[in-house]
């Protein structure tokens, strides 16, 4: 048999059998890696850090439609799951975080910056729309003049396993936003489930040295043409299986046109302000920045947690908040997505995960507003 | 050293959950201790009220003719006149009572109505005087009591936002309750505050809070008849702690509260 580590070369692909992700898992783990997985709880596939690789969701599918997400136990597949709730950006951009410590003491105010964090995450089974929205925050938190640092220490030390789709849940889009169901780079290694029960095994692409790095762990075997035609197969059976799409093509155009379009009067009279849709959304990086000081008034510090467009206060100006409306936040959270976006970044800020559509309490569906306010007036 | 700020903690129509939120604060309440003169506290202090107070928290509703003279009083006699809790914010509880039949409840609760003097309705503090800051819920958070009193101690603003529960909600990483398990939940509509707490619990939020900021009230009511919750249940969903507060009392009646 050949020696696969010396050959395991970026491109190369490979496979093992369906308990290897315990085994990948367990070796990450051993490497003081931190191992964030698909995890099963209070009702949904949730991405958690995990101690043991026996917490890995398996057997688990998901029926996601518009404001509603129910989880099934069902089989034996470890990945048939497609996403939950959380974005991954909760562990690159987390939900909160101390930037500056201040102390006064009788020698003056003494200011410390939070040192940079010391992550080194493993992401175990990150899909193509949600590896192309790290992309996508990449672009957005690192990309510009002033990078932010904790997110480039998080990111750098991150390793990346994606996991192709081979089904795709009722909110999936992801096929007409060209993110999936198969990712084509951005990981260091790419898995794809073949075949059911005791027949299970993984295809594995090689996407990095790191990736390539991790195989001698691994029990793997040259891939076969016919394991890389079913997993081509597998990719394009779950773009088939999805009902949703956005054209992309004039988006931008057609969104913008659409600023004074009475379908935003009509979205607003549904719409929660809530905020869940930018707080599931795997792109959304807006935070607000806040200083707190305890009772003593010796200690202060700077806190950043993650903020909505669909706060009034976030449009806060001199004078007062210049989104009042519902239908101008909404108007804006979407226009930005869809358009401005792609003025800001150069790309659109919509992978197709389908999330805000799901975790919507009411169930609005980004993919209809969007054909809606490209509708011309009734 | 300059004298400490005069705290007065005062007792309206209510429970006293709120006030003991702050002997709950049991890890801070030497620093909120050293920092405040605690004046005028009648649960935790012998002192009586007198004077002028720098900080008055005010619990409860107006629900009598002395109290809403009381009420001035405080409110001539203090410089930051914060409202503590529901009963405070919008009534609480107790102003179930209102649009209905005072005199009929007291008849069926009391041996002798006639020695009760009450007012037909339970009010929020705002609606007899100036209020500076409020604090929601029932009862509030400890955090967030801390949290005023440091802002007002140091002079910046509370961090009080009044947004949805569900930010709370997704920033504690709890899975929603509604969209996971189809159960009625009033956080898309309540202020937030409390952390997301019965949702942690897999619990929907009862919306001690209060209306958030422009919360729609309507759109929430129409989800929650889609997932099985009768006019009536939806209308007793608004009608609890916060029953008084415009936004959840207008909900209601527009599911037929009767």
């Amino acid at each position: 048999m050949p020696d696969v580590r010396q050959s395991g070369a970026m491109g190369e692909a490979f496979v093992m059998d369906g308990g290897g992700i315990e085994r990948l898992a367990a070796h990450l783990l051993a490497e003081g890696r931190s191992v964030v997985a698909p995890v099963a709880r209070d009702g949904a596939v949730v991405y958690d850090a995990i101690e043991d690789p026996a917490e890995i969701a398996r057997g688990v599918r998901i029926d996601s439609r518009p404001g509603h997400y129910r989880m099934e136990r069902d089989g034996t597949a470890w990945f048939d799951h497609v996403i939950g709730p959380t974005p991954w950006k909760r562990f690159l951009h987390p939900p909160r975080e101390t930037l500056y410590s201040m102390t006064r003491s009788d020698d003056g105010i003494e200011v410390e910056a939070t040192p940079l964090p010391q992550a080194s995450f493993a992401f175990l089974g990150v899909r193509p729309c949600d590896l192309a929205a790290i992309g996508v925050l990449d672009r957005v938190m690192t990309g510009g003049a002033h990078p932010d640092p904790r997110y480039a220490a998080r990111r750098n030390g991150t390793l990346i396993i994606a996991v192709n789709c081979r089904v795709s849940a009722e909110t999936c889009f992801c096929a007409s936003m060209g993110s999936g169901p198969r990712a084509d780079a951005g990981y260091d290694l790419a898995l794809s489930e073949l075949g059911t029960g005791a027949q299970t095994r993984f295809l594995i692409e090689v996407g990095s040295a790191a990736g390539s790095a991790l195989l001698e762990a691994l029990d793997v075997a040259p891939a076969t043409e016919a394991d890389l035609a079913e997993a081509r197969w597998n990719a394009a059976a779950a773009a088939d299986a999805q009902t949703r799409a956005i054209e992309t093509e004039g988006l931008a155009r057609d969104i913008r046109a659409a600023a004074e379009h009475p379908h935003w009067d009509e979205v607003a009279t549904r719409c929660l302000n809530c905020t869940n849709c930018t707080m599931v959304c795997p792109t959304c990086f807006c935070s607000t920045t806040v200083e707190v000081s305890d009772l003593t008034g010796a200690h202060a510090e700077r806190q950043q947690r993650w903020d909505s467009c669909f706060n009034v206060g976030f449009s806060h100006l001199h004078g007062g908040a210049v989104r009042q409306s519902g239908r101008a936040r909404y108007r804006q959270w979407l226009t930005h997505k869809l358009s401005t976006w792609e003025d800001q970044f150069g790309e659109l800020g919509c992978t197709g995960c389908g999330r805000c559509i799901a975790w919507c309490p009411v169930g609005i569906d980004i993919t209809e507003e969007a054909a809606s306010l490209r509708r011309t007036e009734p | 050293m300059p004298p400490r700020p005069r705290l007065g903690v005062f007792k309206f129509s209510s429970c006293d959950g709120c006030q003991l939120s702050l002997l709950d604060c049991e890890r801070e309440l030497l620093d909120v201790a050293g920092a405040l003169e605690i004046a005028y506290f009648a649960e935790a202090v012998s002192a009586e009220d007198t004077g002028h107070y720098d900080v008055a928290l005010v619990e409860g509703s107006v629900t009598t003719e002395a109290e809403a003279l009381h009420i001035h009083d405080i409110r001539a006699r203090s410089t930051t006149l914060v409202t503590i809790g529901a009963c405070a914010t919008s009534g609480g509880i107790q102003a179930l009572k209102n649009g209905g039949n005072a005199a009929g409840f007291l008849k069926m609760v009391y041996p002798t109505p006639a020695w009760l003097h009450t007012l037909e309705s339970a009010t929020a503090i705002s609606d007899h005087v100036k209020v500076d800051h409020e604090l929601r819920g029932c009862p509030i958070s400890k955090h967030q009591l801390l949290e005023l009193i440091a802002a007002l101690l140091a002079g910046r603003r509370p961090q009080t936002e009044p947004h949805a529960t569900c930010l709370e909600c997704k920033l504690a990483g709890q899975v929603c309750v509604m969209v996971a398990e189809g159960k009625p939940c009033l956080g898309p509509v309540t202020h937030a505050g409390c952390g997301a707490l019965c949702p942690g619990y897999a619990r929907g939020c009862y919306g001690c809070f209060g209306p958030k900021e422009t919360a729609n009230t309507a759109s929430l009511s129409a989800q929650l008849g889609a997932l099985g919750e009768s006019p009536a249940r939806i209308a007793r969903a608004f009608s609890t702690f916060n029953t008084n507060a415009p936004e959840f009392r207008a909900e209601a009646e527009a599911q037929g509260d009767d």
